[in-house]
C-alpha cells in the first residue's frame, strides 16, 4: 500500500517539475541577483565576478540631486491615486446600487469597465492625443468655452493630477465590481426592517448599505498602504517627459533611466532593493492590520 | 406619501441618467479617436472633428496595412499571445492538480505551495532579472517574452480552488479502476473545468497582447518588438515621421497613422470584451475577497 501510494505521489512530484525549474529559473536565480546591489556590475562577468563594492551604490543613490523629490513625487502620486480609487468606486457603486432597471446598471458597467483591459500603451495614446495643447480636443474645446488652454502632460502644477485622474479614469469601473459584490451581499431583511422603521433612500445608504459595505472598505483600504511606493510606472513612463520631471518622476521611472540609459545596473538595483525593503515593510504590516482589523488571511 | 413616491421616483431617474452619462464620458475619448483615425486629414488636423468621421477616410488604415513594421509587429504580437497561452495554460493545469491534493495524503505539498508563493511575495527586480534573461542568450528572441511571466501563482491558486470543488468520489473511483494521476488529471478534471480553464486562458491572452515593456526591454531590434512595444515607440517619439513617401501625404497624416494604429491594436480586446465581462466579475471577487 505504501509503495503504491509513493508511486502515486511520484506522478504528482512529477507533474510540478516544470513549473518548479520556470520558478527557479526565472524567480529565484533573478533574487540571487540582488547581489548586483553591492558591486560594480559588468554583464559579462556575471554575478559573482564582479568588483565588490559594498554599500556605495546605496551611497551613491542617496546623493543623487533629484533623490527626495523622487521620493516625494512618488508618495504623492501615489498617495492620491489611493485616496482616489478608494473614494470613487465606493460612490459609483452606491449609485449604481440605487438604479432600479438592471439592464442600465450592465451598461454603465460595460461602459465603465472597458478602459481597465485596455494597456497604458493604448490609453497614453489616446491621452497624448487628446491632452495635447495646440491640437487636443480637450484644449480645443475649453478654448471654446472661453478656458485658457492648459498643458496637462507638459506642466508640472498639471502633471500629477492629470496622473491621478486618468488612473482613476482606467480603473475606478473595475474597482467598483468589488463593492457591487459586497453590496450584494447585504441581507434584504435589514432593508425592509429600515423601511418599516420609516427610513428614507438615504437613512437607508447611510444606515445599512455603508455599514455593510464598511468591513470591505476597510479591508481595502489598508491593503492599498501596500502600495504606497507604486506610483504606476508604466503609465507615467508613457506619459512623462523631461519637462515635468520634477513633479512626475517616480523611483521606478528614475530606476529604468539609471539602469537602462545611464548603464548603471548597481545604481538601479540598489534602487530597486531600498524600494522592495520599504514595500515588503509595508505590505507586511498592512497584511498584519488587515488581520486584526478585518479578520483578513491570504492563505 | 404620493408626493414622497414620486420623488424617490425622480432620484432614480435622476441618478440613472447620471451614472449613464458617466459611462459615455469614460467612453468619449475612445470615441474621439475612433471618429478621428477614420477622417481624412485636412479635417483632421482643422480640429473639427468630435465624435463623429468628418470627410469619411480609410486612408490611414489602408497606409498601416501596407505597412511593413506594423505587419511583422502585430505577427510578432501573435506568436506570443499563441506561444505564451498553450505554455501557461499547461503549466497551470499540471501545477494546480497536485496543489489541489490534501497535505495528509501528498504531503510535500506545504512546501511546494510555499516555494510558489514566495515567488509572487519577493522579486529580484527589474535589473537582475533583465541580467538574468540575458545570460540565458534570451534576448532577442520571443521566448524572453514567454518564458519568464509562465507561471502565474495567481492563475494556479484560481485553477486549483476550482479543482478542490470537484466532488471527490469521482478520483476515488477512478483510483479503484486502475487509473494515475495523469489519467484523471487529462481524462476526468480538465473536461470538467474547460469554463474556468477558458477564463484564464482569456485573462493571459489578454495580459501578453497588453504586455509592451518586456519587448521594450529584451528586444533590441524594433523588428523584433510586439505591436504594443511597437506602437510605444512611435507613440512616445513625436518627431518619428514614418512617412517618407512625399506623394502620400497628401492622404495622410502622422496622426491618423498613428490614432489608427491605436485602434487597430485595440481591437482584438473590444472582440474578446464580451466574454471578458461575462467571466472576469466570478474571477476578481474570488481572488480578491475570498471568505
Amino acid at each position: 500500500m505504501n509503495s503504491k501510494r509513493w508511486s502515486k505521489n511520484l506522478q504528482l512530484h512529477i507533474m510540478l517539475i516544470p513549473a518548479t525549474l520556470f520558478a527557479i529559473l526565472f524567480s529565484y536565480v533573478p533574487i540571487t541577483g540582488i547581489v548586483i546591489a553591492f558591486q560594480r556590475f559588468i554583464p559579462n562577468r556575471g554575478f559573482f565576478k564582479s568588483t565588490w563594492v559594498g554599500l556605495d551604490n546605496f551611497i551613491y543613490m542617496l546623493n543623487m540631486p533629484d533623490i527626495y523629490q523622487v521620493l516625494y513625487n512618488t508618495v504623492f502620486i501615489a498617495l492620491m491615486k489611493i485616496i482616489a480609487g478608494l473614494i470613487v468606486p465606493i460612490v459609483v457603486a452606491l449609485l449604481l446600487n440605487e438604479m432600479k432597471k438592471k439592464v442600465l446598471v450592465r451598461s454603465v458597467q460595460t461602459m465603465i469597465y472597458l478602459p481597465h483591459f485596455l494597456s497604458w500603451v493604448i490609453l497614453g495614446g489616446i491621452l497624448i492625443d487628446i491632452l495635447s495643447v495646440e491640437n487636443g480636443i480637450i484644449n480645443k474645446v475649453m478654448q471654446g468655452v472661453g478656458l485658457p488652454s492648459v498643458f496637462f502632460l507638459g506642466d508640472n502644477s498639471w502633471f500629477p493630477f492629470t496622473l491621478v485622474i486618468t488612473d482613476v479614469w482606467k480603473e475606478f469601473g473595475f474597482a467598483t465590481i468589488i463593492y457591487m459584490a459586497a453590496l450584494t451581499s447585504i441581507d434584504p431583511t435589514i432593508y425592509e426592517a429600515a423601511i418599516i422603521d420609516g427610513a428614507n433612500r438615504w437613512k437607508q445608504t447611510f444606515h445599512v448599505t455603508l455599514p455593510g459595505i464598511t468591513p470591505i472598505i476597510i479591508l481595502l483600504g489598508v491593503l492599498s498602504m501596500g502600495n504606497v511606493l507604486n506610483a504606476g510606472f508604466e503609465q507615467v513612463f508613457m506619459l512623462y517627459s523631461p519637462s515635468v520631471y520634477e513633479s512626475g518622476d517616480i523611483i521606478d521611472t528614475l530606476l529604468y533611466r539609471v539602469g537602462f540609459v545611464d548603464a548603471q545596473f548597481g545604481v538601479a538595483t540598489a534602487v530597486g532593493l531600498f524600494k522592495s525593503v520599504i514595500a515588503a515593510l509595508l505590505i507586511g504590516t498592512s497584511y498584519w492590520l488587515a488581520y486584526r482589523l478585518a479578520g483578513y488571511r491570504i492563505f | 406619501m404620493g408626493s414622497k413616491k414620486s420623488s424617490q421616483q425622480l432620484a432614480t431617474i435622476v441618478i440613472s441618467i447620471a451614472m449613464l452619462v458617466l459611462g459615455i464620458v469614460c467612453l468619449l475619448p475612445v470615441i474621439h479617436i475612433i471618429a478621428f483615425s477614420l477622417s481624412s486629414p485636412a479635417a483632421a488636423n482643422s480640429g473639427k472633428v468630435l465624435l463623429w468621421p468628418i470627410e469619411f477616410s480609410l486612408d490611414a488604415y489602408t497606409y498601416i496595412m501596407d505597412e511593413p513594421k506594423f505587419g511583422k509587429s502585430f505577427l510578432v504580437s501573435l506568436e506570443r499571445v499563441g506561444l505564451g497561452l498553450s505554455i501557461s495554460c499547461l503549466l497551470t493545469l499540471l501545477t494546480a492538480y497536485p496543489l489541489s491534493k490534501e497535505s495528509a495524503r501528498f504531503r510535500s505539498r506545504t512546501f511546494y505551495v510555499w516555494f510558489f508563493v514566495t515567488t509572487m511575495l519577493f522579486s529580484g527586480g527589474l535589473i537582475p532579472t533583465y541580467m538574468v534573461v540575458r545570460a540565458y542568450g534570451l534576448l532577442d528572441t520571443i521566448w524572453a517574452l514567454v518564458l519568464p511571466g509562465a507561471v502565474q501563482v495567481f492563475n494556479i491558486t484560481l485553477m486549483l480552488n476550482f479543482f478542490r470543488g470537484l466532488p471527490k468520489e469521482l478520483d476515488e473511483s477512478a483510483f479503484v479502476d486502475g487509473a494515475g494521476h495523469w489519467t484523471i488529471l487529462f481524462r476526468i478534471s480538465l473536461p470538467l473545468s474547460l469554463p474556468s480553464l477558458a477564463t484564464i486562458a482569456l485573462f493571459t491572452m489578454v495580459g501578453h497582447w497588453n504586455a509592451w515593456f518586456d519587448g521594450l526591454i529584451y528586444m533590441n531590434r524594433p523588428e523584433h518588438y510586439p505591436l504594443q512595444t511597437y506602437l510605444q515607440t512611435i507613440v512616445t517619439n513625436p518627431d518619428m515621421s514614418r512617412i517618407t513617401n512625399f506623394a502620400e501625404l497628401k492622404n495622410i497624416s502622422t496622426r491618423t497613422v498613428k490614432t489608427a494604429q491605436i485602434i487597430v491594436a485595440m481591437l482584438p480586446i473590444i472582440v474578446v470584451y464580451p466574454f471578458l465581462q461575462r467571466f472576469f466579475v466570478k474571477g476578481i471577487v474570488l481572488g480578491s475577497v475570498k471568505g
